[in-house]
């Protein structure tokens, strides 16, 4: 299917690959990303890639929007033949259940599972980093064996600690600060996921394969 | 160095915001009215970019401690310098020791205060704007408060070629309290029923008291969706119009998140951005008219050229 364009204002371009979240449409959407990344022309302010969406903003006064609709055209057409994108692979260790990780047990029971079972079924699936949004440095993964799809808190919790890993549905992510959040807690990673003055300031980026590791299970 | 002696509203530091970081979830941020924002740097022989204040329903009192040309922008305040009073939209001398003051005054809600050179403060994230809500930005990520010094870089011209100039009348938004702003349809008006887009482009809507930097709530007629209100997540702009299961419409602004799940029915146009940022929430309200992409786009040129082309000196 050809991806649609459409104007989100007078200073953005929406490229539609679909409207459900899936992995494959979803790694289009990083290829031709990096690809525009890449061949970026003047007036090209920043992409922001979402689940089944890539966004383009532009400064109108250095270009129209024929003009950048005709230039993404044009590279879409390269991309099909360039699909050999090499996506960086972050390994995150884990501390699951316990006080890392709350909510493992109630997810093992509503699932007929051993905690060591969904411990396992977390680490045994590379995931890919769909999007990022929500906070700052917030990965949106996916997606989960589908026998861990588990529906998200009835009502969020008001401050769930930095560095916890989470699922929902068929995603797993991992809160960069202490915020408020409504997904399931199984773990946390000692690793730093934001950090604003750092030279490197995010652990992840989008379109990146992420791999959890197993650092220590807790009663 | 200007240092604060009080502030209050939303006195933050701005520049054009963080571009770049957004797919890595950070908000743009950057002024609210970015007209304004501008126009009082290029008063003061600033590029566009550089950091200044933005008063957000407040008022803020400050003393030089070194000679300085400001330019005061924007809407809702009204400037003293020392002794005298200046219009908003011209450049001024200020000798060390006096005190500058935007006090509250009229109808707005957003006003800006440059400084020739601009203030200088680390930036993070490749920017100066404050994110309230991420604690970063600014100065240390919080709004300004008595006893702050800010640093003033130094300007490029000399003080006595920068002071006393003025945007022509004809290049300033034409600021009102019910504006009609313009907007694009899409990328999901076809979520919605064709009755209720009529409403949208028909109907005032009030300016609720719950908007803040990140978004303007809307009141009035609902607007229902044909299908369902959830979307997957998808990029996000400032002037993007979402709307969720209640059917009141949400302007994005400032500080609004990258993505969001919300069906956009339409995007207020660049140009009448600065219109509607400038409604008082609580009190005023605001009507949206149809256009074109190119429309628009040609709109905003003209806007910008004019401001560019309409500083001229004011003795």
């Amino acid at each position: 299917m050809k991806p649609k364009l459409l104007p989100l204002g007078d200073s953005a371009l929406l490229i539609q690959f679909g409207d459900q979240i899936d992995l494959e449409i979803n790694q289009r959407i990083h290829a031709l990303d990096a690809l525009l990344r890449a061949t970026a022309i003047i007036g090209i302010i920043e992409t922001v890639p979402a689940y089944a969406t890539l966004l383009v903003h532009y400064d109108p006064l250095m270009l129209t929007y024929v003009q950048i609709s005709d230039w993404v055209n044009a590279e879409m057409d390269q991309v099909e033949s360039n699909a050999t994108r090499k996506p960086r692979r972050i390994e995150v260790p884990v501390r699951y259940g316990g006080a890392s990780g709350p909510d493992l047990e109630w997810v093992a029971a509503h699932h007929h599972l051993s905690i060591a079972d969904v411990v396992h079924l977390h680490t045994d699936q590379t995931y890919t980093v769909y999007m990022m949004g929500f906070t700052p440095g917030f990965p949106y993964m996916g997606k989960l064996h589908s026998t861990l799809v588990t529906p998200r808190l009835d009502s969020p919790r008001l401050s769930v600690r930095a560095g916890s890993v989470a699922i929902a549905g068929e995603q797993t992510g991992i809160y960069p600060i202490d915020s408020p959040g409504g997904w399931r807690l199984v773990g946390w990673t000692p690793l730093c996921l934001f950090d604003p003055s750092g030279a490197a300031p995010f652990l992840f980026a989008p379109g990146d394969e992420v791999r959890f590791t197993v650092e220590a299970i807790d009663a | 160095m200007l240092e604060v002696i009080e502030a209050s509203g939303l006195a933050t530091i701005q520049d054009l915001g963080r571009s770049g970081w957004g797919r890595f979830g950070v908000p743009l941020s950057g002024p609210m009215d970015a007209f304004a924002f501008q126009a009082a740097n290029l008063l003061v022989g600033n590029p566009f970019n550089m950091a200044a204040i933005e008063i957000g329903g407040g008022e803020i009192e400050l003393r030089a401690d070194q000679d300085c040309v400001i330019a005061a922008s924007g809407a809702g305040c009204s400037l003293s310098v020392y002794t005298w009073e200046f219009s908003l939209w011209d450049s001024c001398l200020v000798r060390a020791g006096w005190k500058i003051h935007l006090k509250k005054n009229g109808a707005g809600m957003w006003a800006y205060l440059a400084v020739a050179g601009g203030f200088d403060i680390d930036p993070i994230l490749d920017s100066r704007s404050t994110y309230l809500r991420g604690h970063f930005g600014g100065m240390d990520g919080r709004v300004l408060q008595s006893g702050d010094k800010l640093k003033i870089a130094k300007p490029k011209s000399s003080l006595s070629e920068l002071s006393a100039r003025t945007l022509i009348q004809d290049a300033r938004p034409a600021y009102d309290e019910s504006p009609t702003v313009e907007v694009i349809l899409g990328p999901q008006n076809d979520c919605f029923t064709g009755e209720s887009i009529k409403i949208f482009l028909s109907t005032l809507y009030h300016v609720s008291t719950s908007s803040d930097r990140m978004g303007y709530r809307l009141e009035g007629a609902a607007l229902n969706h044909s299908g369902s209100a959830d979307l997957i997540s998808e990029g996000m702009n400032i002037g993007a119009i979402q709307v969720p299961a209640d059917g009141q419409p949400i302007v994005m602004m400032a500080d609004c998140a990258t993505t969001g799940g919300y069906p956009k029915i339409a995007s207020v146009i660049r140009a009448d951005l600065s219109l509607l940022a400038q409604c008082t929430p609580g009190k005023d309200s605001v009507r949206f008219r149809e256009t074109t992409v190119e429309a628009a786009q040609e709109k905003y040129r003209t806007m910008m050229g004019k401001m560019k082309n309409g500083i001229v000196n004011s003795e």
